[in-house]
């Protein structure tokens, strides 16, 4: 199972085996990560599901369609160039060893 | 029950029809039986596909290139007979279409753009219900359910009108026309020349209020991403889907707190809960109960083989009490973490608009809580007999105010 490493604001992280086809968000919210609250449960409509993602992985992920991109513009912490909702990141093989960060607040 | 649907393959089917009177009335036993007769069922009266299971109805929402909204997400089939309206470009449409007017949603009705009408919901909150508490007694769908939203969510669009009751008319039409062409798809169509030409108009940029959500979406033709047409059809989807289900999501919110006054009690010592609590009304008491996809393909559910083009209704109200999923579903229970319910749907279509709906009901749940000892039942409450909607025409309570 490809694994996800989720770091958070104060240095920790988590690191969990998810299984193909779920997304970034919902392996961390059944693995009990803190800091994604993602309300809307993956409709890319509560944002509170942001991460910033390892530069080193940017290019791997799936582009951004234009409903992520107006979310991102209303998330609680800064956006950056490497923030993403991490609902709309589909979890497969090729994303195993990805990192991501957890900005310090979602809401 | 398995039988043979064509020559080829074996299914599950069932006899159970989801627009009888006595399925309306009472879904839950029937949805148990939809749950148990199989992953997706035939249903023989309707001649088409259902699921009342939390996983197939998640799968199906996820998946719209194979479940697609194009061809209605009612029981007819766009692909195969015209719609009695103009498609929506949001609800009943695909990618890319669907995408583009999604993110100009996404944009007008973002957390960011909803926090922003906090203190109006709360001040007019607080006019509702201390009006109602003093008194004590009253019909909670017409005193409280309705009169609420009607204030808020019109103006937050910013529709200048005070007969805004037909807006609940125009709800009404639209969501029992998922259904049948039955008896309550007519009546609610009897005035439907008189309702649609009110709301058509109330979608145009003249009528709407300088500033508000309408407004807003209006920006998006300056900015040339839409047509002045696809703007109002995009006006007219937060008023088509904006008013009936707030308004039922609360009558549905005081019934449930009226016949569980232990978890009233739990909401009434910490009124920090009001959020959380109103996502187990969701699962609990699912306003919106029922829609339909159209496969775009055939293809395999849980080893039933379907054809392309066939509709599926997902009974969205069963999986939220599925028990394959959820502990001890049939139990209100507030402090349950409730992220995945599905009565917002979920995937590309899930609810654009379930942040100021979180927003309208928080607001009122929290100044309820502040205020009210206790809610009982004052009378026998009236169901709406409703093709996908459920709710009360009548909802009589007692308040009991806190000291
Ligand atoms: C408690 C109240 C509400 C409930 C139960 C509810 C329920 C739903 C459901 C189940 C869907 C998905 C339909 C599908 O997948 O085919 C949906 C979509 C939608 N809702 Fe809501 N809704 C509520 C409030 C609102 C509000 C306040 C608005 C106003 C802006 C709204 C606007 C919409 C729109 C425009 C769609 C279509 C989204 C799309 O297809 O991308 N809803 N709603
Ligand atoms: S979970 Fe809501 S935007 Fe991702």
């Amino acid at each position: 199972m490809p694994k996800i490493t989720y770091r958070h604001a104060d240095g920790t992280q988590d690191s969990l085996d998810i299984s193909p086809g779920i997304s970034v968000m919902q392996g961390a919210i059944s693995g009990g990560v803190k800091g994604i609250v993602a309300e809307c449960g993956g409709a890319a409509m509560c944002a509170t599901c942001h991460v910033y993602v390892d530069q080193k992985w940017l290019a791997a992920l799936p582009p951004m369609n234009a409903v992520e991109h107006e979310m991102l513009e209303t998330t609680a912490a800064e956006r950056r160039p490497n923030s993403r909702l991490s609902c709309q990141i589909k979890v497969g093989p090729d994303l195993d060893g990805l990192v991501v960060g957890i900005p310090d607040r979602q809401l | 029950m398995a039988g043979t649907v064509g020559a080829q393959r074996t299914v599950a089917t069932s006899g159970i029809d989801p627009f009888s009177r006595s399925y309306l009335e009472d879904p839950y036993p029937f949805h148990e039986e939809l749950r148990d007769a199989g992953p997706v069922v035939w249903l023989e009266d309707l001649g088409v596909w259902a699921t009342g299971r939390y996983e197939q109805v998640q799968t199906i929402l996820n998946d719209w290139q194979t479940y697609c909204s194009s061809g209605g997400v009612g029981i007819s089939n766009f692909h195969k007979e015209k719609n009695w309206r103009p498609p929506s470009l949001l609800l009943e449409s695909d990618p890319p279409v669907h995408t583009r007017a999604r993110a100009i949603l996404a944009r007008v009705l973002s957390p960011a753009a909803i926090r922003r009408l906090r203190e109006a919901f709360h001040a007019e909150a607080v006019k509702v219900v201390s009006a109602l508490v003093d008194g004590g007694r009253f019909d909670a769908m017409a005193d409280l359910a309705k009169p609420y939203p009607l204030k808020v969510f019109p103006d937050a669009v910013g529709i200048v009108d005070q007969d805004r009751e037909t807006l609940i008319a125009y709800g009404d039409m639209v969501f029992n026309a998922l259904g049948p062409r039955n008896d309550l798809y007519a009546a609610a169509m009897a005035r439907a020349d008189e309702v649609v030409a009110w709301v058509t108009a109330r979608c145009q940029r003249g009528t709407l209020a300088p500033v508000g959500l309408g407004a807003d979406v209006y920006k998006a033709v300056d900015a040339g991403e839409v047509t002045e047409a696809e703007a109002a059809l995009l006006v007219r989807s937060f008023l088509t889907a904006g008013v009936d289900t707030t308004i039922n999501a609360i009558g549905n919110a005081i019934f449930c707190f009226a016949q569980h006054p232990e978890q009233w009690r739990l909401l009434r010592d910490d009124p920090s809960r009001a959020r959380a609590a109103f996502e187990e009304v969701m699962r609990f008491e699912s306003p919106f109960q029922t829609f339909f996809r159209t496969t775009t393909r055939a293809v395999e559910i849980a080893g039933t083989a379907i054809g392309a083009d066939e509709k599926i209704l997902l009974a969205v109200g069963a999986a939220n009490r599925d028990p394959r999923f959820w502990a001890d579903p049939g139990r209100f229970d507030v402090s349950r973490p409730v992220i995945k319910h599905v009565g917002f749907g979920a995937g590309i279509h899930g609810c654009v608009g379930q942040m100021i709906a979180r927003l309208e009901i928080e607001v009122i749940l929290s100044v309820l809580a502040a205020r009210v000892e206790r809610i009982e039942l004052d009378g026998t409450p009236q169901r709406l007999i409703h093709n996908t909607l459920r709710a009360f025409t009548s909802l009589p309570v007692r308040m009991v105010a806190r000291h």
